[in-house]
């Protein structure tokens, strides 16, 4: 291992992993491989990553219901492999599959889990009422979950890991599959847990939500996290503070008509210089950090400029360049660049 | 809300009793629905040939007595069987609805114990309503005092044997293939356990004796008739409880190991 550290569980450190590695037995490839990071308590941290990525697999070790080929890992101080019954009780689970307990009703899905972890029996009942109102469950308290909906599910799911108010907890991909109210709802019950004090690790595959929730965002891709700071940090550094969309029509193909733009390829034939040249001498503007063409999704070449500085200033000299090259801006959007955007710097590809 | 931790109680039996409490709450409500369901086999076993063989002259009189020991040895194994095989493979594979357990502050091998300890707590209930229904089906059933003893510690190995025994198909046969298994298993479990012949008598049917004596059904059946019909011929009760330890300690070891298995990727 290259970072070989010796474990330096400290007091206000929540989750420790140190070079994780996990090969399923059936597969030639290591599901996860050599992921290292920590999370402070408090703090809520996001894995974001495309499908088959290795977030669940990470969750699995974490959650001690997958036993890692290699490195270590610790939560609330406790070692998962070496002791995995003490930390079950630091943890809340949040699944990204229904495990609901479908012959217990959803109060009771509450109450023995309480029972499990061994929450008093006289604290198991206004806890499981309190939680209940917080999602906004009461009035399905007693039915079955095979009559629930997803976004309540969910909602039951994250209620039940809350009752024996554990100190981490884990929600993999809490709002897939949900509506856009369900997942605000759910984002504000999870930012009312992390003001709480709750250690939160949330996977997920929507940088909306990496960036809306979490204090820091680990990339993760194959197995590896391939960067990991707040998001703000993540964008700057690596796909610099601005975007600048441009559109450009050379001289025949603008302006455009229905029948240029349901041709594959309008401007390459028409324009009078290649548009790799000018996304070239785009590149080479003061303040361009790079340049990425986009998939055209009209006539014209569209590229995103990714840029240091305030990126109002370029446009007069975009503007300028391109006319040079004998095209013609026709449309430009100030942007800021998100997460996605530094996916595709990382890995070349789109996340979704 | 609270972020105090509530002071909890810890401790894994504490955590296996809940989740005991879990099963029991689960399917209380079910009770006559699982009587009829496990109560069904046996009971048309014993009417069939215990009393309509018996009235028809078929067989005698005296081979119900031979048969009843053995049919409550069947209803406690099998329903043990029942009771570990099948809502194991659901509640891994499709429910999923075990993970909430499995993240129970206990170890994990102690969540497949409390799996065989339900089953076999619901394979004595049914193996006890076998009583009553014999005596319903039978008119008399054969009854000592004397063998009691024996009788509740044949019971309850052969009941825990049986939820070992489905302990480890329900997590060493692969889900899609555990419809096959149960036919290719059961039916022979069903005729090789010495249930409607005494085992002694097969000494001139040597083959057959051999492959009876493999099954662990095979002693709970020979103990109920120690204790109930010792008249009959039957394996000496050390030789049943000593198959039946032997057996329980090899399929729980299985059982468990394939339970971790499924439990830990
Ligand atoms: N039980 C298993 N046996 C074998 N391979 C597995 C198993 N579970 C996951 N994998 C493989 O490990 C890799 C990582 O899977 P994992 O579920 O951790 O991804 P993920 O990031 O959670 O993806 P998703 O967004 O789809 O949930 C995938 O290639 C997957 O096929
Ligand atoms: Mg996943």
């Amino acid at each position: 291992m290259p970072d070989v550290k010796v474990t330096a569980v400290t007091p206000d450190t929540a989750i420790d992993v140190v070079g994780l590695v996990k090969r399923y037995s059936n597969s030639p490839v290591n599901a996860v491989d050599g992921i290292s990071f920590s999370v402070r308590r408090g703090e809520c941290f996001g894995l974001l990553g495309p499908n088959g990525a290795g977030k669940s697999t990470t969750i699995g070790v974490l959650t001690t219901r997958i036993r890692p080929t290699g490195g270590s890992a610790f939560v609330d101080g406790v070692n998962v492999v070496a002791d995995p019954v003490r930390a079950r009780s630091r943890i809340g689970v949040v699944p990204q599959r229904n495990n609901l307990d479908r012959s217990l009703t959803i109060r009771q899905n509450l109450l023995f889990h309480a029972r499990y972890h061994g929450v008093p029996a006289g604290q198991r009942n206004a806890r499981a009422n309190a939680l209940l109102a917080q999602f906004a469950l009461t009035d399905r308290a007693d039915d079955k979950p095979d009559r629930l909906s997803g976004g309540q599910a969910q909602r039951v799911m994250i209620a039940r890991a809350l009752m024996h108010s554990p100190p981490v907890l884990f929600l993999d991909e809490p709002s897939t599959g949900l509506d856009p109210a369900a997942r605000l709802f759910v984002w504000d019950r999870i930012r009312e847990l992390a003001e709480s004090g709750v250690t939160i690790l949330l996977t997920t595959h929507d940088m909306d939500e990496a960036e809306t929730l979490a204090d820091r965002v680990g990339i993760i891709d194959h197995g590896k996290l391939l960067a990991l700071d707040t998001p703000q940090a993540l964008t700057h550094s690596l796909v610099g503070s601005a975007t600048l969309d441009v559109v450009v029509h050379f001289d025949g193909a603008f302006p455009s008509s229905a029948q240029a733009s349901a041709r594959p390829s309008p401007t390459a034939e028409i324009s009078p210089r290649p548009d790799g040249d000018v996304l070239a001498e785009l590149g080479q503007l003061d303040g361009v950090v790079r340049v990425e063409r986009i998939a055209p999704d009209g006539p014209g070449l569209r590229a995103r400029l990714y840029l240091t500085g305030d990126p109002a200033r370029l446009v007069a000299p975009v503007a300028e360049l391109v006319a040079t090259c004998g095209g013609k801006l026709s449309d430009v959007r100030l942007g800021t660049p998100t997460l996605e955007d530094v996916f595709i710097h990382l890995t070349g590809r789109a996340l979704r | 809300m609270s972020l105090v931790r509530s002071p909890a109680r810890s401790g894994a039996g504490h955590a296996f009793f809940a989740i005991l409490g879990r099963d029991i709450v689960a399917t209380g409500r079910e009770l006559p629905i699982f009587l009829a369901q496990v109560g069904l086999q046996p009971l048309f076993l014993l009417f069939i040939f215990g009393k309509i063989l018996t009235t028809l002259g078929y067989a005698t009189g005296d081979y119900a007595k031979l048969l009843f020991p053995g049919i409550v040895a069947l209803t406690a194994a099998l329903t043990g069987l029942q009771s570990t095989a099948l809502p194991l493979v659901v509640e891994f594979s499709w429910t999923k609805e075990i993970e909430d357990r499995l993240l129970a502050p206990l170890p994990t091998w102690l969540v497949g114990v409390e799996k065989m300890v339900f089953a076999a707590l619901r394979a004595l209930v049914a193996s006890l309503v076998m009583f009553p229904v014999g005596i319903g089906v039978l008119g008399s059933i054969p009854w000592r005092l004397g063998g009691l003893g024996l009788l509740v510690a044949v019971l309850i190995l052969g009941a825990l044997i049986g939820a070992a025994i489905g302990l480890t198909l329900g997590t060493l046969v692969p889900p899609n293939r555990i419809q096959i298994m149960f036919a290719l298993i059961l039916t022979p479990l069903l005729f090789t356990g010495c249930n409607q012949y005494p085992w002694p008598s097969l000494s001139h049917l040597r083959w057959f004796q051999v492959i009876t004596a493999m099954n662990p059904i095979t002693y709970v059946s020979e103990g109920m008739r120690a204790a109930l019909t010792p008249f009959i011929p039957h394996i000496a009760p050390w030789i049943c409880l000593v198959g039946l330890l032997v057996s329980l300690a090899v399929f729980a070891s299985l059982g468990l190991w394939g339970f971790l298995r499924r439990a830990i990727d």
